[in-house]
């Protein structure tokens, strides 16, 4: 089976660049904002889109994304409305990969396989759920593999050597690289620990590594991507939706122009890393 | 054909993964598994060991100041005319509950894997109290997390706390209550992986901790079984217990799930009452979902958003429950009911000016259920209830609610 995520990857390779994947919040801060900021992605220079689900208990996320999730779930997004935000990108977009990003949960309620259904349906590539190590594969793993998504697992600065080929044994699209022990959006480690890190995942797995947690602006994510197949953005594109969000609640800017403006510095900084570090 | 089965034992789970039935398991971010991989083998090692049993059963005893008597309570026995009505009285242990039972073969398992730093979360403060007096008694930093609604009403605790020398940090992330404190504690160990051990005070969380925990309060319920049967000569006919996360109810019930007969009952927080929002019982009113790395029952909307529960009693206050429970009250072997709110003062009350026992407001909902079953028992009838924990903690917040100015 070949995703859109393996399709970009290969023509990646080919233009000897790495990814640029965007995180945001489905339905933050309501449906229509919302989905105007993914529409506003792919040309901004964003090639993978992670589409957050809103989860009331976020325990890997730090306050921004906390605050978008609560913000997304006050403007009454539900995983079906977040379903139905990809199937309406769809319609203008076929190309750019949409990765579904949450917590287990709201998956379990709504029920595995008419997720998995829904979600294939509504052009979702793949899926990153935080709380379901390998150790909980039955759940949603395989089922996802057999229904045609990629499930894209999380290494960590904990996953050692023994542990990674467990960790890398149903994985596919990507590996999703945890620059930190910690939460999203803390402080960016040392980059030169993070390419040993990238180094020692591809001694155990042909996939592309991808790198997260903690890259906010252009100048990091060149450093990051010297090394890694891709770099993630999360809080800092959260965090400019949150940016022009009044304290009534009214936008005070255009959220989806905020957030062009960040990824369309955050591609330039990813294209020119290869450059940077040749 | 489609007869329930009921399984040879009801004390063999969980499985090794974790699993009681459905329930339980390690639905846990990537940075924690290899955390909790390690714990589970250390547990596996130290529930073995002669030495770590010994040195628990030495503080126990000394510093806790167990056995906790159980008690024969005559004047609401006659006051109720049926059942003889005994309470195991974890209210009397060091700290005043039965949360030191399960801090104490914790903190040891934290020295044997050499962790430097305790962390834990609280939603009474009994937990937090209990946590921060083990790790003045070790000589561990501790942080508590604690909502900032629960620290506001639930000052003594706090500043108990802070004597101990703990740092309780407030949490203002949802509604400020337990599950957010929970939350939070669990970003401080996904940050602090190498040095921190993650204290969780209920029988809930992901594998090991429900298992251990019970192991470590089941100490209620092999005492009280020794006891009964020196007081009485034979087991008795229904325990009753309260159930929050659940962990002095397991204490109490495991030791007794074998035995046919025995009628065994959770209560649960009912609040103001199921039809609203206001209560928190997860087993009545919930369904099952993942949080905080177990499947259990969850206090839930239709799209998988965890609800914020509500109690009289901060210690219920938690929209789910240890596995081990979601799987007794599938299987059948234990009756979950609920107590609302004003049935638990009016227990609280009555137990007070009737036998001279402060309870806390958690106990006091198993001992409003005993009020409703003991008269319809025969006299020859035993009913043992855990009072898990003593009442001076809620005098401010009783107060309030008699109209008293404290």
């Amino acid at each position: 089976m070949t995703t859109r995520i393996d399709t970009l990857f290969e023509k990646l390779a080919g233009e000897k660049r790495p990814a640029l994947v965007t995180y945001f919040m489905g339905g933050d801060p309501d449906y229509d904002t919302s989905l105007s900021i993914m529409k506003a992605l792919p040309g901004a220079g964003s090639d993978i889109i992670e589409l957050g689900m809103p989860f009331s208990d976020p325990m890997a996320d730090g306050p921004a994304i906390q605050a978008a999730g609560q913000r997304a779930l006050k403007g009454g997004q539900t995983l079906a409305k977040t379903l139905k935000m990809a199937r309406e990108f769809r319609t203008g977009n076929n190309e750019t990969p949409i990765v579904m990003m949450g917590y287990y949960n709201p998956i379990y309620i709504y029920g595995v396989e008419r997720f998995l259904g829904d979600a294939k349906s509504a052009g979702i590539d793949g899926l990153i759920v935080v709380d379901l190590p390998p150790e909980m594969d039955e759940e949603l793993c395989i089922p996802a593999l057999k229904a045609g998504l990629n499930f894209i697992r999380l290494a960590t600065p904990t996953t050692d050597d023994k542990r990674l080929p467990k960790v890398l044994s149903n994985t596919s699209g990507f590996v999703y690289y945890v620059s930190m022990t910690g939460i999203t959006g803390s402080a960016l480690p040392d980059t030169s620990r993070v390419a040993d890190a990238v180094k020692r995942i591809k001694g155990h797995t042909g996939l592309p590594v991808c790198v997260g947690f903690g890259v906010k602006t252009a100048h990091q994510a060149q450093a990051i991507g010297a090394s890694a197949d891709g770099v993630v953005v999360g809080t800092a594109i959260v965090n400019a939706v949150a940016n022009v969000i009044g304290p009534d609640g009214k936008m005070t800017a255009d959220p989806a122009e905020a957030v062009a403006t960040l990824v369309r510095g955050l591609a330039e900084g990813t294209r020119s890393a290869r450059l940077a570090s040749a | 054909m489609n007869q329930p089965v009921t399984p040879n034992s009801f004390r063999a789970g969980p499985d090794p993964e974790g699993m009681f039935g459905i329930f339980g398991g390690r639905f846990v971010a990537e940075t924690l598994m290899p955390l909790i991989l390690d714990l589970e083998e250390e547990w596996e090692k130290a529930k073995t060991d002669p030495v770590f049993a010994a040195e628990l059963e030495n503080l126990n005893t000394h510093y806790t100041g167990r056995p906790s008597p159980l008690y024969f309570a005559e004047r609401l026995t006659e006051h109720l005319g049926g059942a003889r009505i005994y309470f195991k009285r974890d209210e009397l242990n060091h700290t005043g509950s039965h949360k030191i039972n399960n801090c104490l073969g914790q903190i040891l398992l934290a020295k044997r894997m050499g962790k430097t730093r305790i962390i834990a979360e609280t939603g009474a403060g009994q937990h937090g109290v209990a946590t921060a007096t083990v790790a003045a008694r070790f000589g561990y930093p501790c942080v508590v997390y604690m909502g900032a609604t629960d620290i506001e009403r639930q000052a003594p605790n706090v500043f108990r706390m802070k004597l101990l020398g703990a740092e309780v940090r407030p949490v203002t992330a949802g509604h400020g209550t337990l599950k957010d404190a929970m939350n939070e504690a669990l970003r401080d160990w996904v940050t602090n992986v190498e040095d921190t051990y993650y204290l969780i005070g209920t029988a809930a969380g992901p594998h090991p901790y429900p298992e251990m925990v019970r192991e470590f309060q089941s100490v209620i319920g092999r005492e009280a079984r020794e006891q009964i049967i020196a007081a009485e000569g034979r087991t008795p006919d229904m325990l009753v217990a309260a159930v929050g996360g659940g962990s002095n109810a397991i204490g109490l019930f495991h030791p007794f799930l074998d035995d046919e007969g025995i009628e065994i009952v959770g209560v649960e927080a009912g609040g103001k009452g199921l039809d609203g929002e206001e209560h928190c019982a997860s087993l009545t009113a919930g369904r099952p979902g993942v949080l905080h790395g177990n499947r259990t029952y969850l206090l839930q909307d239709g799209d998988g958003q965890i609800k914020d529960g509500h109690s009289i009693s901060a210690g219920l206050d938690y929209p789910g429950i240890g596995p081990e429970h979601s799987w007794l009250k599938e299987s059948g072997r234990v009756e979950y009911v609920p107590i609302m709110d004003h049935e638990a003062l009016e227990a609280f009350q009555l137990l007070t000016r009737i036998e001279g026992i402060i309870p806390a407001l958690e106990p006091s909902h198993a001992l409003a259920e005993v009020i409703k079953r003991a008269p319809k028992m025969g006299k020859d009838n035993i009913i043992i209830m855990n009072l898990c924990g003593r009442g001076d903690k809620d005098v401010f917040t009783v107060g309030k609610l008699l109209g008293y100015e404290l």
